[in-house]
């Protein structure tokens, strides 16, 4: 299956053939990096109670809780494509006054810590806030509902989906946009027919980078939606509860949670050929 | 022995009493010389008290250093079972103030207390609503009305096993549209405005002041929290310990308690 996708890379220029003199000394720090993130994972592995661990992970709370987060986080990945993949052609290839302004104000959620998103999301679709009132004339109520689980993941993953796309169009670059163009195409059949499918792996790079943190989004939820088994009780929120009484059910389930992680990132990452985060990051 | 006990209380004394910018080392050192046994006290007394007692008990402490020249008061607050940790693992305390029984029982089991705990407070859940009361609430009942947002505490945790309680006893369920936590969570969701009622404890209430309006109910007599307070088996200075729990059990740290929104034992 890889092997069956060569266009990408001789588009990525994969590093095989290319100067890879790194000095020594860069291995040793760059090993003290990687033990820096692997041996917490250790240590929490090392911590998991074995015999107990498939009822623990099996229970009925804990399987309702995964199976919130996994619908809860493909809802909002389908949010975050729906709203990223404009922003980004937006962000990419537009010219407008405040295009900078407007990208900093996108990226912002990516270093706010997440509680601060989940107030702001309280503010705007909360009983009380901005929206929320005519919202709740309207007959729409978001607070402690499943759709603010859904809109509190969306805020924190579509800037990972927006990165990751518009640093795949820029090394695109235009040139296909250009000549379909001037053989007549027009500006939406460009967009369907050559700028979408050159930057198809960026797309679904930028995909599973939200979709895992939507996976892992806590501080938000907690905050704007609240914590009821089945409804709002997402993975991360029910380690949490899990934690108040029971570590080992607290640690099991944080194990899950990495599994499905390291899984989701490691099918999209992993392979070579699949869509790569250097083709997104590189200038 | 006794006089390089004494020599030694002096010391603390003069340390404590130094370390506090006071000028009045030398009187306390010349009382607790002169003195008999708890009359006159000195040294410092470490607390461990459950993170509810906050407030109160830094009031209780500088009300009891004050009237006890010469003596300290080191105050560490935390959760009730990890102050119980603690003090398993070594953690040099001389009271230990819980905020339920069970975790005493858990110190009191391991023989890890001088005497026996004696209860000095209670608290009892209270319905917290925003200041209008948009839902119009006034009794346990009336949270189970359709389409009011109750927010509780999580089973998991002591403020929502009280409410598990509490419905038993009301004979009402009630079914919430969040399950937190911890009480904050819950007081944040009712100041916010995003619930119309939440269950927290009355002396959280009162300590969130104007934000919130608070609803007594009869049913809460059912599911009391009971605080109590003991020596710790280990603590180096055990008369100046009995003379804190004393402050807090007496009168003047009853008056500081009940006027935080406790009840009596």
């Amino acid at each position: 299956m890889p092997d069956s996708a060569p266009p990408e890379d001789t588009m990525t220029q994969r590093s095989g053939t290319a100067y890879t003199g790194v000095p020594p000394w860069i291995y040793a720090i760059a090993a003290a990096g990687a033990l820096f993130v692997l041996l917490p994972l250790a240590a929490m592995v090392a911590k998991v109670n074995w015999p107990q661990f498939i009822p623990l992970v099996t229970s009925e709370s804990s399987l309702t809780a995964l199976g919130l987060s996994l619908r809860t986080s493909a809802a909002s990945t389908a949010l975050c494509i729906v709203l990223g993949v404009p922003l980004a052609l937006v962000l990419a290839r537009g010219t407008f006054p405040g295009q900078r302004l407007l990208r900093a104000f996108v990226l912002l959620p990516l270093v706010l810590p997440p509680v601060v998103g989940g107030i702001a999301l309280l503010y705007t679709f909360g009983r009380q806030g901005l929206l929320g009132k005519t919202l709740e004339v309207a007959g729409i109520q978001i607070a402690f509902s499943t759709t603010a689980v859904v809109l509190a993941q969306t805020f924190v993953a579509l800037p990972f989906l927006v990165v990751s796309l518009e640093g795949a169009l820029r090394t695109a670059g235009t040139k296909y946009e250009a000549v379909a163009a001037t053989l007549g195409a027009r500006p939406g059949t460009v967009l369907r027919r050559v700028t979408l499918p050159l930057v198809i792996p960026g797309l679904a790079s930028g995909a599973v980078l939200s979709f895992a943190r939507c996976l892992g989004e806590f501080g938000a939820t907690l905050t704007f939606a609240g914590s009821l088994q089945g409804v709002t009780r997402t993975l991360p929120l029910e380690i949490y509860l899990q934690r108040e009484t029971d570590a080992d059910a607290a640690v099991a389930l944080s194990l899950v949670l990495v599994a499905v992680a390291v899984a989701v990132v490691g099918l999209s990452f992993g392979r070579p050929g699949a869509a790569n985060v250097p083709a997104g990051a590189a200038p | 022995m006794t006089i390089r006990r004494i020599a030694a209380l002096l010391a603390a004394g003069a340390l404590a009493a130094g370390l506090a910018g006071c000028t009045s080392a030398i009187p306390a050192a010349t009382n607790s010389a002169s003195s008999g046994e708890g009359a006159k006290l000195t040294g410092t007394v470490t607390v461990f008290a459950a993170a509810s007692l906050k407030a109160t008990f830094t009031k209780i402490a500088s009300e009891f250093e004050s009237a006890n020249p010469g003596t300290k008061v080191t105050l560490n607050f935390a959760g009730s079972s990890d102050l119980v940790t603690q003090i398993t693992q070594g953690a040099p305390a001389d009271v230990f103030a819980s905020a339920d029984t069970r975790n005493m029982d858990k110190l009191e089991d391991a023989n890890l207390i001088d005497g026996t705990a004696e209860n000095f407070a209670t608290n009892v859940l209270e319905i917290a609503v925003p200041p209008a009361n948009p839902a119009s609430i006034s009794s346990f009942a009336d949270l189970a009305k359709p389409g009011v947002k109750v927010v509780v505490c999580a089973p998991q945790v002591p403020c929502g096993s009280a409410t598990e309680t509490v419905e038993k006893a009301a004979g009402t369920t009630l079914s919430p549209v969040s399950e937190e936590s911890s009480v904050t969570d819950v007081l944040g969701k009712v100041t916010s405005g995003e619930a119309d009622a939440g269950l927290v404890y009355v002396t959280d209430i009162k300590t969130a002041g104007d934000k919130v309006e608070g609803i007594p109910f009869t049913e809460s007599n059912s599911a009391v929290n009971t605080y109590p307070i003991a020596t710790v088996g280990a603590s180096t200075n055990k008369d100046l310990a009995k003379a804190f729990m004393a402050a807090v059990t007496g009168s003047s740290g009853k008056k500081v308690l009940t006027d935080a929104g406790f009840g009596a034992p």
